[in-house]
Formats: C-alpha cells, sequence, structure tokens
C-alpha cells in the first residue's frame, strides 16, 4: 500500500461502502449531541419512524444556551428553558445518555468528551457543532455536521462524505516562554486565512506541536475550523496515551494495550504526500489579539492596528475597512492602547483546567481593573470541581472576577452572557464575527495568559507587562 | 426534500466577503426548537439598518442571493439554511462556501451555486445595477446564465448531489440501502473501542 497521511488513514479504517461516482459511507464512532442543533434532528425521526441506530455510540448535554449564574435559580428565558427540556425528553425517548444543566458530568460537549475518555485515537467524532474539529487533537477525524446530517447519523451511525484534501501545517522549533498554543493557532489562521482550509483536514505537526500538552493541542484543533478546514489533527503519541490512561471510558489493562499497539501505527507514513504544506518557526510566534471581525484579522500583541490600505485584496481591504468601523477603531493605534469593558475566560477553545490555571497564575495576588467585568466560565463540571480543589476559583473572586457554573456562555451569548452595544471584550473563546457575543459587541480573540493580564491593566497586555 | 431543477429568478446583491452564518441567523434564533419560521430572524442584524438591501423594496421576491467570496462561513448551524429559504432564496451564488455550509445546503435543497470570482463579480454588480435581472440557473447542465448582459457560466456539482437535487432524494433512505454493509461493518469493529453507556 503506498504512505498514507493520518487522515487517510482513519477515512480508510471506517469507510463501510464505497462505490464509483458516490460519496464514501463513512463509519462514525461517537456522536456528540446538544440542546441546540438537534430539536429538529430528532423530530425528522418521529415523522419517518425511524430510531437511533447507535445510542450506545450517543451522548448528549446541554451547554449552548445554559445560564451560567447558580443552578439553583430558575431559568428565566422561556424559549432556553424549553430547549432543555426537548433535549432530556428526546434523549429518554430514544435511549441516549444525557448530561443535562446541574449534572456532574455536564459541559461543553468539547471538554466532556476528552475528559471522559470517549474521545481516542483514530475515532471519527461527528456533532453539530463546528467546533467538533477539536477531537482531532487525539488523532481523530472528527467535524461538525449540520442538523440534517445529525438526523442522519442517529438513524444509521454513518454519513456520505467526499474524501477531503490534506494539508500538513508543520511548525518547527520551540515557542517562546509566554507564548501559548492559542497564540499559535492565531498565527496559523492570520497566515492561511479564513477560507485557506476550506476543502481540506489539517495535520498539525512538528516539533513545536509535539512538546505541547493534549489540553493545549485541542485549542489548536479546536479553531482549525475558523480557518475553513473541517477537521484538524495531530497523530496520537505517548502525551496522548499518557492522558488517556486511566480516563473512564478509555480501555483498561490489556484492551488499553492493544488499543496502544493500533494508535501508534496513527502517524503519517514516510513519503505520504499532502495536497498543500504551510510550514512557521515557532520561534517567531507571539502573543496575538485579533483587531477586526474574523479569525484572520489578527496582529501581535505589540503591533499597531492594521490600514485597510496595507491589504492588495480589493475583499481584504473592504473587510478590514468594515471591520475597523463595527470594532470602533482607528487605523495605527497600538493594540497596547485599546482598553476593554469585559474580560471572558472560557469556551471551548480555553476552559480546560490548564487554562484556569495558566489565568489564575497572572490574577494571584492582583485586582481587576476598576469597572471592568470579567467572567471565569469552566468548561464543565469536572474542570469546575479540579479548579476549586486546587483553589483557583478563590483566586479568581480575589480578584474581583466572577466564577461561574460550565457552559458556553459568552462565547456565543445564547445564554444571558452577553455585550452590550459598543461594549469591548477580551475573550479566550474562537469567533470575533459581528455581533458574536451580543448584538453589537466588539470582541478580541486572546490567550488565557493575555485574557487576565488585560483584566489587570485594563487594556491590551501580557503578563510581563504587568508590574 | 424538494427535487430542484431549474431556477429562474431575480438576484439579490450581498457585496460582502466572509459572511459568516452568525450574520444569516444570529444565536438568539437558535433556541427554537422548529424547523420553520427563521425567514424572519435572516440577517436580521443587518436589517436593522434601513439600507441594508433586504430592505430595498427593488429585491423583494428575488430568489437568487449573490453574495462575495467565503459565504457560510463559521458555526455549522443548519438554521442559517433554513432561514435563507424560508425566506425565500432557492439559490445562492458565491465564489466560494464554507465547507459545512455548502453540505447544509445540499441536505436541504438550497442550490449552492460556486463560479468563477469574475463570473461571480461580475453578477453581483450586475444584480446591483438592476434589480430585475433575470437569472436562470439548471442543475442538470450545470449552468448560470443571465443573458441580458450574457453572462453564461459552468457551475459544478459532485455527479450525485446533482442527482439527489434533481430527483429530491432522500440521504438516509439512500444510506440504509447499505444496511448489511453497515451491519457487517459494525461486527468488525474493535473491542476496545469506547460506548456511552
Amino acid at each position: 500500500m503506498s504512505p498514507r497521511t493520518l487522515a487517510e488513514k482513519v477515512w480508510d479504517l471506517h469507510v463501510v461502502h464505497q462505490a464509483e461516482g458516490e460519496p464514501d459511507l463513512l463509519y462514525i464512532d461517537l456522536h456528540l449531541v446538544h440542546e441546540v442543533t438537534s430539536p429538529q434532528a430528532f423530530d425528522g425521526l418521529r415523522l419517518a419512524g425511524r430510531t437511533v441506530r447507535r445510542p450506545d455510540l450517543t451522548i448528549a448535554t446541554a451547554d449552548h444556551n445554559v445560564p451560567t449564574t447558580a443552578l439553583d435559580l430558575p431559568i428565566e428565558d422561556p424559549i432556553s428553558k424549553k430547549q432543555l427540556e426537548v433535549l432530556t425528553a428526546n434523549c429518554a425517548e430514544f435511549g441516549i445518555t444525557c448530561y443535562n444543566r446541574g449534572d456532574a458530568n455536564q459541559g461543553i460537549v468539547h471538554v466532556i468528551g476528552p475528559e471522559l475518555g470517549l474521545t481516542q485515537p483514530g475515532m471519527t467524532i461527528v456533532c453539530g457543532d463546528s467546533h467538533t474539529s477539536t477531537h482531532g487533537a487525539f488523532g481523530a477525524l472528527a467535524f461538525g455536521i449540520g442538523t440534517s446530517e445529525v438526523e442522519h447519523v442517529l438513524a444509521t451511525q454513518s454519513l456520505p462524505l467526499t474524501r477531503p484534501k490534506t494539508m500538513a501545517i508543520t511548525v518547527n522549533g520551540t515557542l517562546q516562554p509566554g507564548v501559548t498554543s492559542k497564540d499559535l493557532v492565531l498565527a496559523i489562521i492570520g497566515e492561511i486565512g479564513t477560507g485557506g482550509g476550506m476543502g481540506y483536514v489539517l495535520e498539525y505537526r512538528g516539533e513545536a506541536i509535539e512538546a505541547l500538552s493534549m489540553e493545549a493541542r485541542m485549542t489548536i484543533c479546536n479553531m482549525s475550523i475558523e480557518a475553513g478546514a473541517r477537521a484538524g489533527m495531530i497523530a496520537p503519541d505517548q502525551i496522548t496515551f499518557d492522558y488517556l490512561e486511566g480516563k473512564e471510558h478509555a480501555p483498561k489493562g490489556a484492551a488499553f494495550e492493544e488499543a496502544k499497539l493500533a494508535w501508534a501505527a496513527l502517524r503519517t507514513d514516510e513519503g505520504a504526500t499532502f495536497d498543500r504544506e504551510v510550514i512557521l518557526d515557532a520561534a517567531t510566534i507571539t502573543p496575538h489579539v485579533s483587531w477586526g471581525t474574523n479569525p484572520a484579522q489578527v496582529a501581535p500583541i505589540t503591533a499597531n492596528v492594521p490600514n485597510p490600505e496595507d491589504f492588495s485584496d480589493p475583499a481584504e481591504r473592504e473587510a478590514a475597512a468594515r471591520a475597523l468601523t463595527y470594532m470602533g477603531l482607528t487605523a495605527g493605534m497600538p493594540i497596547k492602547d485599546i482598553t476593554v469593558q469585559t474580560v471572558f475566560i472560557g469556551s471551548c477553545t480555553n476552559s480546560r483546567i490548564e487554562d484556569l490555571r495558566l489565568a489564575a497564575s497572572v490574577f494571584d495576588g492582583r485586582k481587576v481593573a476598576e469597572g471592568l467585568r470579567v467572567l471565569v466560565v469552566p468548561g464543565s463540571h469536572r474542570v469546575k470541581a479540579q479548579a476549586q480543589a486546587e483553589g483557583l476559583d478563590k483566586i479568581f473572586t480575589a480578584a474581583g472576577a466572577e466564577w461561574r457554573e460550565p457552559g458556553c456562555s459568552m462565547c456565543l451569548a445564547m445564554n444571558p452572557d452577553k455585550l452590550s452595544v459598543g461594549e469591548r471584550s477580551a475573550s479566550t473563546s474562537n469567533r470575533n464575527f459581528e455581533g458574536r457575543q451580543g448584538r453589537g459587541g466588539r470582541t478580541h480573540l486572546v490567550s488565557p495568559a493575555v485574557a487576565a493580564a488585560t483584566a489587570i491593566a485594563g487594556h491590551f497586555a501580557t503578563p510581563g507587562d504587568l508590574a | 426534500m424538494k427535487p430542484v431543477t431549474v431556477i429562474t429568478g431575480r438576484g439579490v446583491p450581498l457585496q460582502r466577503s466572509d459572511v459568516d452564518t452568525d450574520q444569516i441567523i444570529p444565536s438568539d434564533w437558535l433556541k427554537r426548537v422548529e424547523r420553520t419560521g427563521f425567514g424572519a430572524g435572516l440577517f436580521s442584524e443587518w436589517r436593522d439598518d434601513r439600507n441594508f438591501v433586504l430592505n430595498d423594496e427593488r429585491y423583494q421576491g428575488a430568489s437568487i442571493l449573490v453574495a462575495g467570496p467565503n459565504f457560510g462561513t463559521g458555526s455549522s448551524r443548519e438554521h442559517a439554511v433554513w432561514a435563507l429559504m424560508d425566506y425565500g432564496f432557492e439559490a445562492v451564488i458565491s465564489s466560494r462556501f464554507a465547507d459545512i455550509f455548502f453540505s447544509n445546503c445540499t441536505k436541504q435543497g438550497l442550490l449552492p451555486v460556486t463560479v468563477d470570482e469574475a463570473v461571480a463579480s461580475q453578477l453581483l454588480a450586475a444584480v446591483a445595477e438592476d434589480p430585475n435581472l433575470e437569472i436562470t440557473i439548471d442543475v442538470a447542465r450545470g449552468t448560470v446564465e443571465a443573458p441580458a448582459i450574457g453572462v453564461s457560466a459552468t457551475f459544478v456539482l459532485q455527479p450525485f448531489t446533482t442527482e439527489r437535487f434533481l430527483n429530491g432524494w432522500d440521504d438516509i433512505g439512500l444510506t440504509l440501502r447499505n444496511e448489511t454493509d453497515l451491519t457487517a461493518f459494525e461486527a468488525k469493529r474493535p473491542g476496545y473501542l469506547p460506548t456511552t453507556a
């Protein structure tokens, strides 16, 4: 067999049916379900008199619209409340395990999959959410799907798909101290653009990627979709195996050893060719901040807001001009001079324990700038419990930040956590689209370290800038 | 889905690149558990601006959205497709579509028409100039034509996708023809793979 890439190997392992002129039918190993993109899919099943083929390969949680305030308070928004009730009812009717609001296993769908050990190398994983690419950090082929596809997977545990192209993103060298995987992925998106990854599965490789922890790898793969790629992958290695060992749903004993042998083969073969290759030098990457309204509109924190006239492509120039107007920014102003009113630390990109530890290390012994609102939203109840066991919650609240219940929260403003018109945030989330965090809100994407330092300084800053 | 063969209609010019699904249907609308009624939420934040093109009476009743490059980027929400269709659009023309959005279109019967950047720009300008310009899209032939301005371009769908549009086939029904293969595949899956039970 000719040399194959990691993505091609995982694809080949899952082909159920192949026919000339038709998409491949791919088996799906794990289907993650949440309240927002599933109700219409369950309705479709009912209308057609279909059942869920493999409830044992399906898991549901409530994350997108759950309030992050105290659990003993009622949900005030009747439409949100209904959507959560519908999730519970649908899961009960079709026999699916569901971790709804308040459950000890509840959390953002892309946080709980890995922490429960359900996300494993070589699997195919889908969810009605574009950030499903997160799970690719384990060497899984994981991607977001629409509601029609959710219904399709519920009914058949498979999807008809066209084989994607492959792109290698090789990051050589070592990240400088204080530079996180969030900065790295923002730099990558800035390099290839929001459409650069369209039609591709990305494979992140190279020395700088191999040095990252699992959680840092998840941050990178999470944002693959912001470069237009449905999936991003990293080959599993000892760091992956160590993360999985002992996790609730990971194989145990002899099964773990058997799995490890299979997982170790999940690497791009020597001599395999990618359709496109991008090479970056980790040493040149510095903390990044987005200045515009798409995730490719980013710059180093030490830079100035760019001038639209500096873009040669007319569409980019027009997009930059529109973005600056929306963001209320002036070309040429130093990014560090931009003041913010809100800081959000959370989302499927940056709400795991390492993110919270990093933020807490910056907050420790300091106070949030006068008048600033700071929300720290753990990715799951397990993350929340771990953070509290380490006393991180005390550090956040002592600094003047709010410590919340888990959920997607202000990443997409479906729950009551929103920006108001013209309000500016530093956010560890993944999208800076117009109105993403609330109508008229202005979002700047940053790492947890920059978010925390910005909360203290009141304007964009790195921990090194703080006195 | 309903079969789609030939679409003839007027166009609406959306002269922006990177239109994300958060703009097409803002997240407030995603709390609904129904599949209908999303048309009212289509571009709802932009529609607050009186000058936004959907508020221009001359474009009322148009069925083809002509957009800038990289249309439908971002979130996987199929609500974006439901909103466009519920509003009355039957096709979207762009030089580039985001992958998930494109796939969602093909599941619902909203025709995504990918044309060369030059053709997209020409159509955008022409539709902005003339709200009554007639555009015809033929699925079987894979053509986009606007005779009044001399545009005759082609677009490519995968042959199987074309068949699905022409026949209005149900994907799940098609897949279940392979029931035997599915069962055989399941019997051979490694035992170490996780279950959620």
